[in-house]
């Protein structure tokens, strides 16, 4: 995708630091990490739990700078505005110009509303003033593109009431609704069937492809990755370890641990089970940036 | 060629507010003693109730269970519960907290009576060894232990009172990639050095490649296809096992021809 | 390899505990304060000046009087110290409600344990008896037992008692319904653990924590549903000093013989504070643990 090489990225971290705990005696968590996401772009953030990528994610939505015990600090820049300390600028921009996905649907919906109402609150969270009907009309149009087949039905039922899958369709369809420029995806999928899983990262790459919405994926699943991402970071203990297109991470993984990733994972074509350790001292090696992947150079004042 | 378990058209109907749920329909079944033999299938397919069928949480409505040649009741005996052992899938939930984790480890020896109380410290030391794991961790607390280190202590209890069968529920879906990978060796060790059946159910086909020897697909109650691992990834007879192994996220170019052939229907060249 | 698990952090959950009790000025001063009381208590035959006031007969001729020596809490009707009865009072009042929850308690917790654990029929006889005894308004009930009874120290505790242990059975049902699906009690059963077992020696010690600080808790709410009790003459009776009563009795000389109310029932609020701050501070210290 040719880009003025002025373009700002939709979203751009840089030396993002992360401790928890009281101010004396915090525990850090991130370690300086960088990323960004470029319009159009799907961006994959791939750790094993415990290596700051889902609490990344939640920074950039402004969602955990507010709690005392959280010490961030560095720079998220989103939608031209600094969003690293919280704030009421990020949090208007929460649901209709960056939109978050989780790994349960059925328990990011809200068990005691209707389908319909919850709609009705991310469409007004877009149009402060957007009439009932009018919400109700986009929500049914918003929930046939994502093929749930009773779109009216759909809205008048709660999340128990539908399948895994059909929430995580709603789930997709509410995240969607306002055309938001980013798209954070954490973990999605991972909590219905093979089947239900490929099918949803299949709709949500022809939708975001077709609507041009920027993704951060956050994912442990290497394999979901490969079929979903143009670019990868990955993540280990809080640290960037490397950074590559896809095609670049999965045919020449360079750090040794995403090559320990990569071999650990059972492959359907056999292979057994290689021998490896769960830590060593070789993953802390620094980060390795492929060819023609590097973070955008910092805007002079 | 000795049958350990034999599942003889066993069916499982569950009632609730009136409704009845068909879990499990005319299973027919054997598995070999000392091999690996997986249970895939998705939610609604059985094989959480073919797991509890077999541990004797619950008796079949339908067919029986028979454990070497012998059937199993309704309701089983303590000494019949000793051969047959559970891993869960969620370590996190697997220990008491409350509890020490030797405390934990020794539960099956505690409860069918086995040795005295010195000699079963001295063999929950030796389970924690087995696998993987110092002996100290005897006398902590399961709190602030992570998930693979859980897993590896309920793979030691599973082990206590010299389990003949071990059903494996998911046991590596929780974890970490490279722990799942120690894991899943340290599974294969135990089976091969003490001569164990494992009855490993998962959802993950590329586990089921590399660990298993048999397998056999599940959906909606029905067993609907079995057979050798190799043959169920050179030739699947059924459109749904296509249907698995096709929605497997792959990682290498080879994993994705291989897949891609079995999407189309063809049989792939190379039938490794 | 460092491990995340060290022995270390198993023994910091315990001091854990212990650093957010003693952190907390409010746990620490509720504390002070049961100490004390208890120690009274215990000791009351050498404490207090005049031991023998506990019996029908004071000093007559220092009837009613205001606080003074060496009465520093003045005399009641019958000229009997004032400072001497409450720490009677309070003897009786702490062994009232230790017999209270040392018979509640463990009859609640093993209902609430078969009931939240065995399901189906169990569950709904056990759970519908105990909904019977919570629907009721517990002072109301307390008096609707002792209608029945002669107004005794030992009837009072059984009335008490009779209504109380509903509170534990439904405080374990709630805790052992949700212990129930955890994995090691699937663990459990697949060994062939007994039934008695699973319940005392897997999850009970899962309930500890809620039981221990509402039996705390309770203690002081014990008392007060004494005193309210014999406040209302349906209690222990004259001449044993009951700090219920003693405020009864007092009320009548309000205001002139204001002291004759006033300290019995500053005795209640103290003891009910302390034991309620030694209460919140424990729950405190069970979250910190973990």
């Amino acid at each position: 995708m040719m880009l003025a090489p002025t373009a700002e990225p939709v979203l751009t971290i840089r030396d993002l630091r992360l401790a928890f705990g009281s101010r004396r005696n915090a525990t850090p968590v991130l370690h300086g990490i960088s990323l960004h996401v470029r319009t159009g772009e799907k961006v994959a953030l791939v750790g094993e739990s415990g290596s700051g990528k889902s609490v990344t994610a939640r920074l950039a939505m402004g969602l955990l700078q507010e709690s005392p015990r959280t010490h961030a600090t560095g720079s998220i820049r989103f939608d031209g505005i600094e969003a690293i300390s919280g704030g009421r600028e990020i949090a208007r921009r929460r649901g209709n110009r960056v939109a978050m996905i989780f790994q349960d649907p059925t328990s990011a919906l809200n068990p005691t509303f209707r389908i319909r109402g919850q709609f009705r609150d991310v469409l007004r969270s877009g149009d402060r003033g957007i009439r009932d009907d009018e919400a109700d009309r986009r929500a049914e149009a918003a929930l046939a593109e994502v093929s749930i087949p009773d779109p009216k039905r759909a809205l008048d039922s709660y999340a128990f009431q539908l399948s895994g899958g059909m929430n995580q369709r709603v789930m997709i369809a509410m995240a969607l609704a306002n055309r938001p420029a980013l798209l954070m995806a954490d973990e999605p999928g991972t909590a219905l069937d093979v089947t239900v899983q490929a099918q949803t990262l299949g709709l949500m790459h022809e939708l975001t492809e077709r609507r041009g919405t920027a993704v951060l994926l956050i994912s442990h699943n290497l394999g979901v990755v490969r079929e979903f991402a143009d670019r990868v970071y990955v993540i280990y203990r809080g640290r960037m370890v490397e950074h590559g297109t896809t095609a670049q991470l999965f045919h020449d993984p360079r750090h040794p641990y995403t090559r320990a990733l990569l071999a650990a994972i059972p492959k359907i074509s056999g292979g057994g089970l290689p021998d490896l350790p769960e830590r060593s001292p070789d993953f802390d090696q620094p980060m390795v940036v492929h060819e023609g992947c590097g973070e955008p150079a910092e805007r002079r004042p | 060629m000795s049958a350990i378990l034999e599942l003889d058209r066993v069916g499982k109907t569950f009632t609730a507010d009136g409704h009845r749920v068909v879990a499990l329909e005319d299973v027919s079944l054997s598995f070999e003693r000392g091999e690996c033999h997986a249970i895939v299938g998705e939610s609604g397919s059985g094989k959480t109730t073919l797991a509890n069928l077999v541990l004797g949480l619950i008796p079949p409505s339908a067919g029986s269970i028979r454990f070497n040649g012998v059937p199993l009741p309704g309701e089983r005996s303590r000494e019949q519960r000793r051969s047959i052992q559970l891993v869960q899938q969620n370590p996190l939930s697997a220990l008491n907290p409350r509890r020490s984790v030797g405390a934990s480890v020794r539960l099956p020896l505690d409860v069918h009576g086995i040795g005295t109380s010195a000699s079963r410290a001295s063999r929950v030391a030796a389970l924690l060894e087995e696998v993987g794991l110092d002996g100290d961790y005897a006398r902590r607390s399961p709190r602030g232990l992570s998930g693979g280190q859980r897993q590896r202590i309920a793979i030691a209890r599973a082990l206590a009172c010299e389990p003949e069968l071990i059903v494996l529920d998911e046991p590596t879906s929780a974890l970490d990639v490279l722990v799942q990978a120690r894991v899943l060796q340290l599974l294969h060790r135990l089976r091969v050095a003490r001569g164990l059946t494992y009855l490993f159910i998962t959802h993950d086909l590329a586990v089921v490649r590399a660990i298993a020897s048999r397998v056999s697909v599940f959906q909606k109650g029905r067993l609907v296809e079995t057979g050798p691992v190799e043959a169920i990834f050179s030739d699947p007879k059924t459109a749904y096992t296509r249907q698995l192994i096709g929605a497997v996220p792959v990682v290498t170019d080879e994993e994705a021809r291989l897949r891609d052939a079995i999407r189309a229907g063809a049989v792939p060249m190379d039938a490794t | 390899m460092s491990e995340p698990g060290s022995p270390v952090v198993a023994r910091r959950g315990g001091s854990r505990a212990v650093a957010a009790f003693v952190g907390n000025p409010l746990s620490v001063l509720g504390l002070v304060i049961v100490v004390v009381i208890v120690l009274l208590a215990v000791f009351a035959d050498f404490v207090t000046p005049f031991p023998d006031h506990v019996g029908p007969i004071g000093d007559f001729a220092a009837m009613s009087a205001a606080p003074a020596s060496p009465y520093v809490l003045g005399t009641d009707a019958m000229g009997r110290d004032l400072f001497t009865r409450i720490i009677y009072g309070y003897r009786l009042s702490l062994i009232m409600a230790v017999v209270v929850l040392a018979i509640a308690t463990p009859v609640g917790v093993i209902v609430g344990l078969v009931a939240g654990y065995k399901g189906g029929w169990t569950d709904y006889i056990l759970m519908r008896i105990t909904d019977v005894f919570l629907a009721v308004p517990p002072l109301v009930l307390a008096m609707a037992i002792m209608g029945f009874l002669e107004p005794t120290l030992m009837n009072g505790m059984l009335a008490i008692t009779a209504m109380w242990w509903p509170w534990y059975a439904r405080l374990v049902y709630n805790v052992t319904r949700a212990e129930a699906q955890e994995g090691y009690v699937l663990a459990a059963e697949t060994v062939g653990a007994s039934t008695l077992h699973i319940l005392f020696r897997e999850i009970l010690p899962n309930c500890w924590p809620s039981i221990l600080t509402k039996m705390t808790l309770d203690v002081g709410f014990v008392i007060l549903m004494a005193s309210s009790l014999s406040f209302l003459g349906l209690g222990v009776q004259p001449p044993t000093p009951d700090l219920g009563s003693m405020v009864a009795e007092g009320a009548k000389y309000m205001p002139d013989g204001w002291w004759l109310s006033l300290w019995p029932a500053l005795a209640i609020l103290l003891v009910v504070l302390g034991f309620n701050l030694v209460g919140d501070g424990l729950r405190e210290a069970f979250e910190a643990e973990n």
